[in-house]
């Protein structure tokens, strides 16, 4: 007779089975069951006993398949956990299986992904947003509690905003980056996805604090309880509305609902007003040189010869090499590192990459100089809701302009929360709000107070 | 070779460290197996990321100051870019822009001139890989690659091209081999200890690099084969390219590897894992710890024990000969230590080309000097007793008496030449008819009655001091 976390997961592992979302490349059945089994007899406990959660693909899981959505990847399976998945083990968390995401984390559809595409629970035409769309439709599509995503440019706020659910993109350093095989080290994090702030407060607990193993992590004297903040209490709080993050392309439907947002709040006590960060607009060029830069080298690893792809007759290093990274990376992660390549050359180093860089300060000062008046910013996530499977596959640009609000907050180093604020039809749209280097507590209130007196987490038709 | 111009960059591993330069993997790689040493961060497995080894740092501050450098505010680590098998990232971890101490000096002694040479930077990076072939590289079908020694922490020094002979290279490569051996933090002695790249030039000629360079003679021999090639073009009117030429061990030779227009293209940009490190402010408690290096030691055993300059220059060059001299020193006359120390003991040692390490204790070399102090061995006995305990070890007391090394007393050698008179009549009348063999004779009957353990200068003595009274 199987206690009740393993019968739970029986039905979670039966639902997905069953499911067309394609949210996940691996299923962690035996080991899940295991740990179920052993939850239901107390012999693992912890903040996280039993609760089914979901990894993408790009973060290190030992002992079971870790691809990034690539084919380069095929057959690899590490010999250790990323540090992240260490702590929801040590918290008793269920490890569902790891989730489909757009190939190396370079997309925001998931549909660059080796895999398959993965499909939007509320509307299976439809992207999931990317690049973690598979935690995203996972989460969404009652595949399993919680998640883990990453946010490079938004990779976690997005699909976050297109799946109907809350992510989090934490302060660059505040969750340790071992064990996340890098596209762009120096933007991303790995961050809570979650269908209620509340869990994803708690998920952050867990996967927050310093990590010797990452020199980037930072070493903050205390360790914030982020439950803590999970207050129903707004009053006094300053937001200031960024009038760049409303440019041309965004819905008018988006806008109206994230105005709306900040409406409600402003009933609930909070102030706005509007703030201009000048230097938004050159925020897109610059994030795209510096994670193709970081990409063209992170991505130099992947050569067949100590893991993953190996086909074909093997001939002289260079000729292998090439033979199995062409056969390996898909049209995108070519591109990307084609780009980065050619970015990072003498003679085009101080063109682009530097002047990308001086243009991660100017972005960086535009936040420090607006959180001089105001606690946090609010602002669309993403300039509309999902879009069709295949709508902006043949054009790369359109896709990348999609990024526009997300990824200035990774040049910042700055954290933000992406909660659901309303519909399109029956497509979720999510409502960002940032803070300064380590404000999650403000954005995990202000967050928790919207959600608890509004009535937009729902979930899709038929779920 | 007035007009030559060498410049060399020096690659030291810090093999005195624990551990390598950015995982916990040990550096002791002697005898191991193939791919033993090895973590995901080593191996550059996906997601695994480096962390600096604080001990390193401090290794690379200590030979800045030591070579006379500044030490820079703030250094980074860069990523160097390349693909090849031995290099598991696909880039390099090095320093670049901002390495961790520069401009400094060393000055080297050549022919007895002290020339100051100019260092440019020391910077720290992280060894590849290493390829194993089958056979040699043109003949192996396939190449395997172990990666032990992936992520052993190196130290770049890099001179100004003020080197003017091959010679004055290698005096170079000694000393600082010397000073990294003082501060402890490198055993020169180990294979792939140390590799040298170096740049040759004519004055207004086109600069030559040549590469791997992996042994202390082989660094004066591509010199000298490089000088002489490019002299030989000179001569006959042939322009020198500037190009990276490799150098070949086994026959003695430099080959070309790329020209300038085949340039590496190594696209170095910040590493990102790390962050950068504020290491001035390790200098000053750093300062403190530095130990006392050759030329103020030097300076000190003058001071301290009365030797010569030429002595005290040999006993200090290496920081294990220093040790042993003042080991010996501190029990006996220092004067006469060093004489043993750096002439004899040195000497045997040079010409079996052996180390100091490979002597015997301090201890025996005392009691051997006690032994010629007394006058119970000569200095030849001395010298024999040395060559014994190299070449076949042992005690010093039981050489003595096995070789019946022990000077006989003069009593015994008065009583054997009175013997020695009384039984050769006929000898002291030829010696006083002036033949001068019959003297000779009459010593060698006295060595034969001592076993020869008398000294022959007393026994010349004692003899004529006899015959002069008979």
């Amino acid at each position: 007779m199987p206690g009740q976390y393993e019968e739970s997961l029986h039905k979670t592992f039966d639902r997905i089975k069953r499911s067309r979302l394609n949210a996940y490349i691996t299923l962690n059945v035996e080991d899940a069951i295991k740990t179920a089994k052993a939850v239901d007899e107390g012999r693992v406990t912890g903040r996280l006993a039993g609760v089914p959660v979901a990894v993408k693909d790009c973060i290190t899981t030992k002992g079971l398949l870790t691809t990034c959505g690539s084919k380069i990847l095929s057959g690899y399976v590490p010999p250790f956990d990323a540090e992240v998945v260490a702590r929801l083990k040590r918290e008793g968390a269920v490890i569902v299986g790891k989730t489909n995401m757009d190939e190396f984390a370079m997309g925001t559809s998931t549909e660059s992904s080796y895999y398959g595409p993965t499909r939007n629970p509320w509307d299976l035409s439809r992207v999931p947003g990317g690049s973690s769309g598979g935690s995203g439709a996972a989460v969404a599509g009652l595949e399993c509690r919680m998640a883990l995503g990453t946010d490079t440019g938004g990779s976690v706020r997005c699909p976050a905003s297109f799946c109907g659910i809350v992510g989090i993109k934490p302060t660059y350093g505040l969750v340790s980056r071992y064990g996340v095989v890098a596209y762009a080290n120096s933007l991303e994090q790995v961050g809570p996805m979650a269908r209620n702030v509340s869990d994803a407060a708690l998920l952050l607990d867990v996967i927050a604090g310093h990590d010797p193993k990452d020199s980037t992590s930072v070493d903050t004297a205390d360790k914030v309880s982020y439950v803590n903040y999970l207050i129903d209490d707004v009053k006094g709080l300053k937001i200031g509305v960024p009038k760049e993050y409303f440019g041309e392309g965004t819905d008018k439907r988006v806008e109206n609902a994230v105005w709306s947002a900040i409406m409600r709040l402003n009933k609930l006590g909070a102030d706005y007003r509007e703030v201009s960060l000048p230097h938004t607009k050159y925020a897109l060029a610059a994030y795209y040189i510096i994670a193709m830069c970081e990409a063209s080298s992170n991505l130099a690893r992947f050569d067949g010869l100590r893991y993953g792809l190996r086909t074909g007759k093997d001939e002289n290093w260079h000729t292998t090499f090439s033979r199995i990274r062409a056969e390996g990376f898909g049209e995108e992660v070519k591109r990307r590192i084609m780009l980065g390549t050619y970015a990072l050359s003498e003679g085009y180093y101080g063109k682009y990459y530097l002047k990308a860089l001086k243009v991660r300060t100017l972005i960086k000062q535009d936040f420090d100089k607006a959180f001089k008046d105001v606690d946090i910013l609010a602002a669309p996530t993403m300039p509309f809701p999902a879009f069709r499977i295949g709508e902006h596959v043949d054009d790369p640009l359109s896709m990348y302009m999609a990024d526009v609000n997300t990824v200035p907050v990774n040049l910042a180093g700055v954290p933000s929360i992406s909660v659901p604020c309303g519909f399109a039809g029956n497509l979720p749209i999510g409502i960002q709000f940032i803070g300064g280097l380590f404000d999650e507590p403000k954005l995990i209130r202000t967050a928790y107070t919207f959600e608890l007196n509004t009535d937009f987490q729902k979930l899709p038709e038929g779920f | 070779m007035s007009d030559v111009i060498i410049g060399l960059e020096v690659h030291c591993q810090l093999n005195k460290l624990n551990s390598k330069l950015f995982c916990g993997c040990s550096t002791r790689q002697q005898g191991l197996e193939p791919n033993v040493m090895t973590c995901p961060v080593c191996l550059g497995l996906p997601g695994a990321l480096p962390v600096i080894n604080k001990k390193a740092v401090e290794y690379a501050i200590m030979v800045g100051l030591a070579l006379n450098c500044k030490i820079a505010e703030h250094t980074q680590f860069y990523r160097k870019n390349y693909y090849y098998p031995d290099l598991p990232r696909g880039f390099q971890i090095t320093q670049y822009d901002y390495p961790i101490a520069f401009d400094g000096v060393l000055t080297v002694d050549t022919d007895g001139e002290e020339r100051p040479i100019r260092i440019r930077r020391v910077h720290m990076e992280e060894d590849p890989g290493r390829l194993v072939h089958q056979g040699s590289i043109e003949t192996s079908k396939f190449v395997l690659v172990d990666y032990n020694r992936s992520g052993m922490p190196l130290l770049e020094v890099v001179t100004e091209p003020d080197l003017r002979s091959p010679k004055e290279a290698r005096r170079f490569i000694n000393k600082l081999r010397n000073i990294l051996e003082y501060l402890d933090v490198f055993d020169g002695s180990l294979e792939g200890a140390l590799r040298v790249d170096a740049n040759v030039s004519l004055k207004g000629g086109a600069r030559v690099e040549i590469k791997n360079i992996s042994s202390y003679k082989g660094v004066e021999r591509a010199l000298l084969f490089e000088i002489s090639r490019q002299q030989n073009m000179r001569r006959r009117g042939i322009r020198v390219v500037q190009e990276t030429r490799h150098y070949d061990d086994e026959r003695n030779c430099t080959i070309t590897l790329r020209t300038k227009e085949q340039a590496e293209e190594y696209r170095y940009y910040p590493e990102p894992d790390l962050v950068p490190l504020a290491v001035k402010s390790w200098e000053s408690e750093l300062k403190g710890r530095l130990p006392e290096l050759p030329d103020a030691k030097r300076e000190r055993f003058k001071r301290q024990y009365g030797i010569s300059d030429s002595h005290a220059k040999v006993l200090t060059a290496e920081i294990r000969v220093a040790n042993y001299y003042e080991r010996v020193a501190e029990r006996c006359d220092p004067r006469m230590a060093a004489t043993w120390v750096a002439d004899y003991l040195k000497g045997e040692l040079n010409y079996r080309d052996r180390d100091i390490r490979d002597a015997f204790p301090p201890e025996k070399m005392v009691y051997i000097l006690e032994q010629l102090s007394n006058g119970t061995i000569t200095d030849k006995g001395a010298v024999e007793v040395i060559r014994a305990l190299l070449d076949e070890g042992g005690d010093p007391k039981d050489i003595i008496l096995a070789r019946n090394l022990a000077k006989v007393e003069t009593d015994i050698t008065r009583a054997a030449v009175a013997e020695v008179l009384k039984e050769n009549q006929a000898a002291i009348m030829d010696y006083k008819a002036g033949k001068a063999q019959a003297f000779n004779y009459l010593v060698g009957m006295v060595m034969k009655k001592t076993g020869g353990r008398a000294d022959p200068a007393e026994v010349n003595l004692l003899l004529r001091e006899s015959l002069e009274c008979t």
